[in-house]
């Protein structure tokens, strides 16, 4: 029998074709010979080359991963705090919160951007790293308490108060009996905070400073003139996220074939 | 216990400082004049009939609106049997698809919409279609992730009963899938609609420096030119916009429901 003509999987084929024929373009431009984004010349390593010694190349990378990693920490660490104040606060305080909390989520980017940028220059704050930094805490905390309270509803607030009763100190109560719990939703926030940190370029190109660059907004001030450099620092992007990719998805079927193993002993 | 409700009061007095206190002052520049301090505080309208009496303000306008709202209708068109055929295929596979739909999602938006730059440089297409190949290209993945996720909760015993009792396959997905999976594209609506229209790197990047949307003319008023009153006037119009289209989308997900 003649195999039947597989409409569905063709197109599945195309849509992921759709989605990853810029990446695999960017790649392979980025060993360009010649400095034409249309035509491949040959193979060369001139624009790895270049972009290790552009500094503010460099740079952008620089402050695209401090910033992130300082907003996830700072936001997971406030976020969580706020969260649990809050599930402990009345309707009133909680729906008000929520309801702050959703501007920064539903605005359009541009919006927060221009009113962070407003507000710094209201209150005559020099922008830069600082209020680059602030920015990002300020968008990124909604976001962790958002993966964080549907946990915190489901928690049995007998556990934390027998842990008072048996003479916790509240900070110890917080620490060792509802933070474990909400583990997954600290981790969740973190991660989301982290993505969104260092992904983004509208929040942070309108409140970054003279000389303070991440990779989003360098990417955007040097796209008016052709640099091929801007693919070999893509692809190495793409290969950073293909590596975490893998370990992420590598790391749960170890665990659980190691898992297996041990029941099997 | 109770008194760990003190812990949120910090965060409190942080969300009302640098959510709700920046957002009043786009409002105040937008109703004052240019160059007011504290004390001499002037009020206007006049940003806002600028706006309205300038028809090219008002064109730029109708054409973000436009732009969005086509590709929204695209991304649903194609999104759609995308989502329904994902949600079709075997349990490993539907897994592994939906993560090489998300994977490219997590590689920065500019580097990918400046992917597209090279590929499209010496392509004889007008700088729209330029602009639309980049908006479906960032904003598709989230049209068939929303609409995947709603379809793939459908209860399949639905379709089955559907079935039995004398439906075709066509008429048991117009009566029983679609409507079900509505949800999912009100959702992705929200997902597309919204960054659609205030977009205004993906424009510049593609379209070139004469194709303006009403994110660029923002863009333009805050970094080029300086007046700010005017800029914050514009984004003030975009979002009221934005809040009575996004009412009127969920309206439409709640009669749904109501009936």
């Amino acid at each position: 029998m003649k195999k039947k003509f597989d409409f569905k999987k063709i197109y599945l084929f195309f849509i992921l074709l759709f989605f990853y024929a810029p990446i695999v373009y960017v790649v392979i431009f980025s060993f360009n010979s010649s400095k034409s984004l249309t035509n491949f010349t040959g193979f060369s390593l001139q624009w790895y080359e270049k972009m290790f010694n552009t500094r503010s190349m460099m740079e952008s990378v620089y402050y695209s991963v401090l910033v992130a990693v300082i907003a996830t920490v700072v936001s997971t660490i406030v976020g969580t705090i706020a969260a649990i104040g809050l599930s402990k606060s009345n309707r009133l305080v909680r729906e008000l919160v929520t309801q702050i909390n959703n501007l920064p989520m539903l605005n359009p980017d541009i919006v927060t951007a221009i009113s962070m940028m407003l507000f710094f220059s209201t209150f005559a704050i020099p922008t830069g790293f600082g209020t680059l930094l602030i920015a990002h805490i300020v968008f990124c905390i909604p976001y962790v308490m958002l993966s964080i309270s549907p946990r915190l509803r489901q928690l049995d607030d007998n556990i934390a108060e027998a842990a008072l009763d048996l003479g916790c100190k509240p900070f110890e109560a917080l620490i060792k009996v509802i933070v474990p719990q909400i583990k997954e939703g600290i981790i969740s926030g973190a991660l989301v905070a982290f993505m969104m940190s260092f992904d983004d370029f509208v929040i942070s190109y309108f409140t970054t400073g003279p000389g303070i660059n991440n990779i989003s907004t360098y990417v955007y001030s040097s796209s008016k003139r052709i640099n091929p450099s801007i693919n070999a620092l893509s692809t190495l992007i793409i290969l950073a996220i293909t590596l975490v990719l893998i370990i992420m998805n590598v790391i749960p079927l170890i665990k659980q074939r190691r898992k297996r193993h041990e029941e099997a002993i | 216990m109770k008194s760990f409700k003190r812990l949120a009061y910090p965060y409190i007095i942080w969300a009302l400082l640098l959510i709700v206190a920046p957002m009043f002052i786009i409002v105040l520049y937008a109703f004052t004049v240019e160059g007011n301090g504290v004390i001499t505080l002037r009020v206007t309208f006049n940003n806002f009939v600028r706006f309205f009496s300038d028809p090219i303000f008002f064109n730029v306008l109708v054409k973000s609106l436009k732009l969005a709202a086509i590709t929204t209708i695209i991304c649903i068109l194609i999104g759609y049997p995308a989502a329904y055929m994902i949600a079709k295929l075997k349990g490993n596979n539907q897994t592994i698809m939906v993560l090489l739909i998300t994977a490219p999602q997590l590689i920065n938006m500019l580097v990918r919409t400046y992917a597209w730059r090279g590929i499209l440089l010496n392509s004889e297409f007008p700088a729209e279609i330029k602009v639309y190949i980049g908006m479906i290209y960032n904003f598709l993945p989230f049209m068939i992730l929303q609409i995947y996720t709603s379809l793939s909760k459908l209860d399949k015993s639905l379709i089955t009963a559907a079935n039995d009792l004398g439906c075709d396959n066509k008429k048991a997905f117009l009566k029983v899938t679609l409507p079900l999976s509505v949800p999912g594209i009100i959702s992705g609506i929200t997902l597309v609609f919204l960054p659609a229209v205030s977009s205004f790197f993906i424009p510049k990047l593609l379209g070139g420096g004469s194709f303006l949307l009403v994110g660029n003319l923002i863009e333009n008023y805050f970094i080029t030119t300086g007046d700010w009153n005017f800029g914050a006037a514009i984004s003030l119009i975009m979002m009221v916009i934005i809040l009575i289209s996004m009412y009127f989308t969920r309206k439409l997900d709640y009669d749904k429901e109501a009936r």
